[in-house]
């Protein structure tokens, strides 16, 4: 089974609608038996490269590839792939069983029956095989979607927003469902989505994917914890991205300028070529400190800060510091209990280790895929 | 609904109790207007005709009809127009399938294909509204007149003969029929096909199904419900219709609305009349009855 001859391989793929380019020149290689998310926002070409995948949609120019074959003007019935829905597109007028039967009996399977018995039971809807899919809960429609594409075996299974109609809850606990039937039948899962949440729960491998193009794509810590672009940065989690002027390099790390403050950043963490850069750092990476305590040896310090804000949370409680040349960063602080928490207007020094650090390129807004309330459905 | 749901608490459903029982009390009043007139326009009409069906025959127009409870005149109705019913039914069951298999194309292209045209197509399948039924009717006279385009085209081709005609034969009254009742087979389909989810039809694809099986599996059972209304529509009113047997047939292919409309206004026949337009009505109710079982319907969305 855990060959690497059923590997899906998009090369080059390009789709325009009209003037729009909505995917543009993508090549990638999701290995069999992967869980793989293409993740982005709303527009960003992510469904469309799932459609030309699935056969929905013909691209512009581009390959598509499972193993050695060439699918890429493969009807979608001729094709060894299966979709789970977004809406789920669960067959109204057919039953539960009849839904999740519907592939083995057009490929004329002999014992479909048993097959799909097999499977009602996977995804845990015994009890409802007779039912119809209006008579079932979202969580539950969910689970006939995946079970009527995963009967047949395919060589890739894709996911539109698969989770995106259920509750905070429901979609947590599908989550790790998710996962843990894609461990248990290697089956290659390719999975849209726009929740950066969702994708790193579930996926070996995420590519983050804007304006048609994949601007990262690797595990999910390392694509949080070391972002090449400030869209990544920001898409993924939050960041604090701070103006710079790059000094020198000593050894291994980047010495940069910080208005006023000098502070090191590892070099190989540094994605940007001219004499301006952001500096970015996870605000969870950030230790916020009395103004003039004793500083740990090796961190990198910005003194000057005041508390304009605090936000208690629970598990946290995050700070916005307003720095000395105005800006507000972000500071979340576990709340162990080790220490009092600061109150509005107290005066601060912030520290961060080298380590946690990154540089992205000046030229990038650093504003990219920051989640506004209205993005966050 | 899952199976779990549990009653709410005696007190709270005492609450809703009183609620619902005094919405219960008022909420019948609505119902008034649509009885009114269910009541004057059919209840009532319905009895009339069914008391005019057992009048003494032997009265006239002129005499008045005694009432006998003369059920005869339906054995007498049926020997006398079995045939009309026959060919009614026939020409109607006939228009009715030609219907449903120009319609359905065209109502799925309306819903499925004509893209920014789909509303100027749904004015065109409903335009021919805009003129009298009548006129149109008398407008297929000079269609298939025997000099006309239509019948000329025929005979060149070698379909008709020379001297063959199409006005007064049995063609042009189902033509008839067919043209004035293609909008009531094509807008209800129309309706059913529009509602159907083109995810679905995407997800058959993806499921192994070539696009004629797809159609085959998903498509025409969602549209089901158009297809019944659609014929109900169609057949129910073709069998009854007499105009079109009247303007492009001849005697010959009479249906029995023509016999009821000439023993009503011309024989003043009431009783004959009355016992064959309930005969008609109780065959079609039953036709429809076994009809709708068939399609079972009620089992779909």
């Amino acid at each position: 089974m855990a060959d690497t001859g059923r590997d899906l391989r998009v090369e080059g793929l390009t789709k325009r609608f009209g003037d729009f380019l909505a995917v543009d020149d993508l090549t990638l290689t999701v290995p069999q038996g992967s869980f793989f998310a293409l993740l982005g926002p709303s527009g960003c070409g992510k469904t469309t490269t799932l459609r030309m995948v699935a056969g929905l949609d013909d691209p512009t120019a581009g390959r598509v590839l499972i193993g050695d074959e060439d699918v890429t003007y493969l009807r979608p019935y001729k094709r060894p792939v299966n979709t789970v829905f977004q809406s789920y597109a669960l067959f109204p007028h057919l039953t539960i069983f009849e839904n999740v039967a519907f592939g083995l009996r057009r490929r004329g399977v002999k014992d479909y029956k048993q097959k799909t018995l097999d499977m009602i039971d996977l995804v845990q809807l015994g009890p409802y095989a007779a039912r119809k899919p209006a008579q079932l809960s979202g969580g539950q429609q969910q689970r006939v979607a995946l079970g009527r594409a995963l009967i047949n075996e395919p060589a890739v299974l894709l996911l539109d927003e698969p989770l995106g109609a259920l509750d905070l809850k429901l979609r947590r606990q599908m989550q790790i469902e998710l996962k843990r039937i894609q461990t248990e039948i290697a089956v290659t899962f390719v999975h849209v989505t726009h929740d950066q949440e969702e994708a790193m729960t579930m996926a070996d491998t995420i590519a983050v994917m804007n304006h048609g193009v994949i601007e990262q794509m690797g595990a999910p810590g390392d694509l949080y914890e070391n972002p090449e672009t400030t869209f990544v940065a920001n898409f993924l989690g939050q960041s604090n991205l701070i103006r710079v002027d790059v000094i020198d390099t000593v050894d291994q790390d980047v010495v940069v300028d910080c208005y006023g403050q000098k502070v090191g950043v590892v070099a190989s963490r540094s994605h940007a070529g001219g004499r301006n850069a952001w500096l970015g750092v996870r605000p969870e990476k950030v230790f916020a400190e009395a103004a003039g305590a004793d500083h740990r040896v090796g961190s990198n310090i910005l003194t000057g800060g005041r508390v304009t804000d605090v936000s208690f949370v629970g598990v946290s409680t995050q700070y916005l510091v307003a720095m000395p040349w105005g800006q507000e960063l972000m500071v979340f602080e576990q709340n162990t209990g080790q220490r009092p928490l600061f109150r509005n207007g107290d005066q601060l020094d912030i520290t961060w280790s080298p380590a946690h650090a990154f540089l992205l390129d000046a030229d990038q807004d650093a504003r990219a895929g920051v989640m506004t309330p209205e993005d966050d459905e | 609904m899952t199976a779990g749901s549990t009653t709410p608490p005696a007190p709270v459903g005492a609450v809703v109790d009183g609620g619902t029982a005094r919405r219960r009390g008022w909420g019948w009043l609505l119902l008034v207007p649509g009885m009114l007139w269910l009541a004057v326009f059919f209840v009532f009409p319905t009895i009339q005709l069914f008391v005019t069906s057992l009048y003494d025959p032997s009265g006239s127009y002129e005499q008045g009809y005694a009432m006998t409870w003369h059920f005869a005149n339906y054995l007498d109705a049926v020997k006398d127009t079995w045939n009309l019913f026959a060919r009614s039914f026939a020409y109607a069951g006939i228009a009715t399938v030609v219907c449903l298999l120009l319609g359905y194309p065209l109502a799925y292209a309306i819903a499925f294909k004509a893209g920014a045209w789909k509303y100027f197509m749904l004015v065109l399948v409903i335009a021919p509204f805009f003129t009298s039924f009548l006129l149109r009717t008398l407008s297929w006279r000079t269609i298939l007149s025997d000099q006309g385009p239509v019948t000329d085209f025929f005979q060149t081709v070698g379909v008709l003969p020379d001297d063959g005609r199409l006005l007064a034969t049995p063609v042009a009254v189902i033509a008839g029929l067919i043209y004035n009742f293609m909008p009531f087979m094509t807008l209800p389909l129309y309706a059913s096909l529009d509602k159907v989810d083109y995810r679905l039809v995407e997800a058959a694809g993806d499921l192994y199904s070539s696009p004629f099986t797809g159609f085959r599996k998903v498509t025409f059972p969602l549209s089901l419900p158009g297809v019944v209304s659609g014929t109900l529509l169609t057949f129910i009113p073709a069998c009854g219709d007499y105009i079109n047997a009247e303007l492009l047939g001849t005697p010959k292919q009479y249906m029995v609305g023509n016999r009821i409309q000439a023993a009503f206004l011309t024989e003043h026949n009431y009783p004959l009349a009355a016992s064959l337009s309930l005969i008609l009505m109780l065959v079609v109710v039953l036709m429809v009855v076994l009809y709708v079982r068939r399609a079972g319907t009620e089992d779909l969305i």
